[in-house]
């Protein structure tokens, strides 16, 4: 009995550990955000609260957690409730398989890429029950649309694993990870450079942004699934959605980038130059660069319209990826480059 | 127009356009910012800026009731920025003083009707009534109407700048 409890306190400190830094990086990002983007718009973006406007994410929280919920009255509220935690728990759970660096994993399941890929797909059943349930036509378009759009994309997306899965063997990420080892020509970015593309977007796609952000459509919908929520609700389907494209940049650096890997290995001098960094920040950095390019597109790109999003999951990203597995599996069998060795 | 299919499938797919547009906002990212920091900084005033009203004294010479430090009153009740006020904002008595000379009584001034369109101050043949770049001010229900004490005193106030943007303009008059 009390092995068990110890062991459960244990796994407790462990989520504690992984998900308090996660909620505070999201505060700051979305405080990187406005910096980044008001930047590339010539603008200085927040510097009046606190140090350099480095307040300004707890003012935000601040506001939102006094504000009051309001509950439509023609709204589900059992559903209008279960929408934003449906939205938030698979995000934070994705987090449980994601290795920082080696063996820092807080469950190291074998087919880790598999629960990451059903917890994202889990998430749109609360943006679709929070549509519903707000009964609300801007809400239920962007309900409807995130679905569609959820369902096209994370077809292209699983095909990319399928090609991780025939390059590496394994579904496992410190596997994944370890296969990528030995420079930075090694990691899979480089022969599996496509379906890295292909991943992206559908990331992008999957976590609703900029430019596939047609749920949210301010122009068009005012604010799509969220429009009736209102204080801590609103900010949970915020917090869900930046934990979301942290998850995704971290997914991506793991299967593409080499996770906790230094980019240095391998390269006589610099290797051993560079040696005494923890993997951690190697794998932090990587997060951050695609975190910026999350950014960077939205500051740069249009939004696509309906069609042309249907148009390129289907038609465009399914095709390239189908057409790539087919390559890295000849590769894979004719032992090709320094990858399939 | 169109474009060679070839030619449009290796630009679609080697991203070449997003590129452009994403080193475009790059540039843009490490460009000097054109944020003005509005209370701590301003935007440059042109000294033809038509602001808050007001009536100018000559620099020097008495007023009526011998203080030396007060000059004259510039204005001489001729009623053209009265005749010429769009806005009939302008309102006016005049009569002669005990040393002999035309001066105003009333000289009120409606803020609330007043466009600050300055056609008063190019009818003004003597500069009385000027039009300062003071953009910082604020008028109530119950201070709208601005009395001949006012606009001096707001005249009095501003006197060094006026002065100077007056000459500043002087040789495009």
């Amino acid at each position: 009995m009390q092995d068990q409890l110890l062991t459960l306190l244990g796994i407790v400190i462990k989520i504690v550990i992984i998900v308090l830094p996660l909620l505070l990086s999201v505060a700051y990002i979305t405080f990187a955000e406005r910096k980044v983007i008001s930047y590339m718009q010539g603008r200085i973006g927040p510097n009046r609260v606190g140090l350099r406007g480095l307040g300004q994410p707890f003012a935000d929280i601040l506001k939102l957690i006094t504000k009051e919920l309001i509950f439509p009255t023609t709204s589900n509220r059992y559903l209008f409730i279960l929408g934003p935690i449906l939205t938030l728990a698979p995000a934070l759970a994705g987090w449980a398989v994601v290795p920082f660096a080696k063996n820092w994993v807080l469950a190291n399941v074998n087919a880790g890429i598999l629960y990451i890929f059903a917890l994202s797909s889990l998430g749109i059943y609360g943006i679709l029950i929070a549509g519903w349930a707000s009964n609300s036509k801007y809400s239920f378009f962007g309900a409807l649309r995130s679905a569609a759009q959820m369902v096209s994309y994370e077809i292209a997306m699983g095909f990319t694993f399928v090609g991780v899965l025939l390059a590496t063997n394994s579904l496992n990420l410190s596997d994944i990870v370890l296969k990528q080892s030995g420079g930075i020509w090694h990691w899979y970015w480089l022969p599996l450079l496509p379906l890295f593309m292909v991943y992206w977007v559908a990331g992008v796609a999957e976590t609703n942004r900029a430019p596939f952000d047609v749920a949210e459509g301010e122009s068009e919908i005012v604010a799509g699934f969220h429009v009736e929520y209102s204080g801590m609700m609103f900010a949970l389907f915020f917090l869900a959605e930046y934990a979301n494209m942290i998850l995704i940049s971290g997914i991506a650096s793991i299967v593409f980038l080499g996770g906790w890997l230094s980019p240095f290995d391998g390269i006589p001098g610099l290797s051993a130059l560079f040696a005494w960094v923890p993997g951690i920040v190697w794998f932090l950095l990587k997060i951050s660069f695609f975190m910026f390019l999350y950014f960077w597109m939205r500051a740069t790109f249009p939004r696509y319209r309906y069609d042309q999003i249907m148009h390129l999951g289907w038609k465009v990203l399914i095709p390239v990826t189908l057409v790539w597995l087919v390559v890295v599996a000849l590769a894979v069998q004719f032992k090709i480059g320094p990858w399939f060795s | 127009m169109m474009k060679k299919p070839v030619k449009q499938i290796i630009q679609s797919f080697t991203l070449w356009e997003l590129l452009k547009g994403l080193a475009l906002t790059l540039k843009y990212f490490f460009k000097r910012k054109t944020t003005l920091q509005y209370p701590e900084e301003e935007t440059p005033v042109s000294p033809r800026m038509r602001g808050a009203l007001a009536l100018r004294r000559y620099p020097n010479g008495e007023a009526s009731n011998g203080e030396p430090s007060q000059g004259e009153e510039r204005c001489i009740a001729c009623r053209l920025c009265e005749a010429v006020c769009p806005a009939l904002a302008i309102t006016m008595d005049a009569q002669e003083r005990e040393d002999g000379s035309r001066r105003t009584t009333r000289f009120d001034i409606d803020a609330f009707k007043c466009i600050n369109c300055g056609f008063c101050e190019e009818a003004c043949p003597v500069d009385a009534i000027v039009l300062t770049p003071e953009v910082h001010y604020t008028l109530e229900r119950g201070t709208n109407i601005l009395t001949k004490e006012k606009l001096l005193a707001i005249g009095e106030m501003y006197e060094k700048r006026l002065a100077k943007d007056r000459e500043k303009d002087a040789p495009y008059r």
